[in-house]
């Protein structure tokens, strides 16, 4: 079960993730994912405090805005992840493409980095 | 008895074999973090079947196994689809999956990274997956 919530702030827009990502549902990710830059959105932020479970299919969305978010300088941080699911992203090195943040300030007051 | 498990090739079954990973696994001397990731690869070659070797055909089906000794627990995934054989599988670097956009061929990657070993065997239609995850010393 996954469920998406989205969140617009002033100079961000978050996406709340609750509950597994994996291949049956990584395309609900990639809807949103997909609406929140069809909206012009200048910074993404995942919060990954209820997200339980990620897979690949999971992952390979994120993967594949990289470019795009990097090409339309668009800023891009996850947080609150749990250490398990934190040590999935780190597995595969994905910790040194995306900013894995611990809490939402954190991800708020990061440099803006282009 | 090994636990068994005969999982119908559509992705919603995905969660059902995790929680019958959780179930099963919860005997080991593994971390939470290994658990997790035990879990992980043992869905991402058992997705990859279900959508590649199955195009998701819930008529029909892969089996899983897992049998441990001592020091190991082995997870035996059999099925009759088209053979993929995991160790023939050149991974992606991780670079070329952000340049190229695509969204597979890290599930692969993850399984490498987590299992210390993998077998594969396919022989009358018939394709045996083994992940060789040991026991911490």
């Amino acid at each position: 079960m996954l469920q998406i919530e989205k969140i617009k702030e002033e100079t961000y827009d978050t996406l709340r993730l609750l509950g597994e990502v994996d291949a049956s549902n990584s395309v609900l990710l990639d809807q949103a994912m997909q609406e929140v830059l069809q909206q012009g959105t200048r910074y993404l932020l995942i919060d990954g405090h209820e997200l339980s479970y990620i897979s690949s299919a999971g992952l390979g969305v994120f993967m594949s805005y990289l470019d795009d978010f990097s090409e339309q300088g668009i800023r891009f941080a996850i947080f609150g992840l749990n250490e398990q699911v934190a040590e999935v992203f780190h597995i595969l090195g994905l910790d040194q493409l995306i900013q894995i943040v611990p809490d939402k300030s954190t991800a708020i007051a990061l440099p803006h980095v282009s | 008895m090994c636990p068994k498990l005969n999982l119908s090739c559509q992705t919603s079954a995905l969660s059902e074999l995790r929680s019958f990973l959780q179930q099963n696994l919860a005997c080991y001397t593994l971390s939470d973090v290994e658990r997790h990731q035990v879990t992980l690869a043992v869905e991402e070659v058992c997705a990859n079947l279900i959508i590649h070797s199955h195009a998701c055909n819930p008529k029909e089906e892969i089996q899983l196994e897992i049998k441990d000794s001592c020091e190991k627990v082995i997870f035996e995934i059999t099925d009759e689809g088209i053979a993929f054989n995991l160790l023939e599988y050149e991974v992606p670097q991780i670079k070329k999956v952000v340049e190229e956009k695509r969204k597979g061929g890290l599930g692969i990657l993850l399984v490498r990274k987590i299992m210390d070993e993998i077998e594969f065997e396919s022989k009358n239609g018939k394709n045996i997956c083994r992940l060789i995850k040991n026991f911490p010393a």
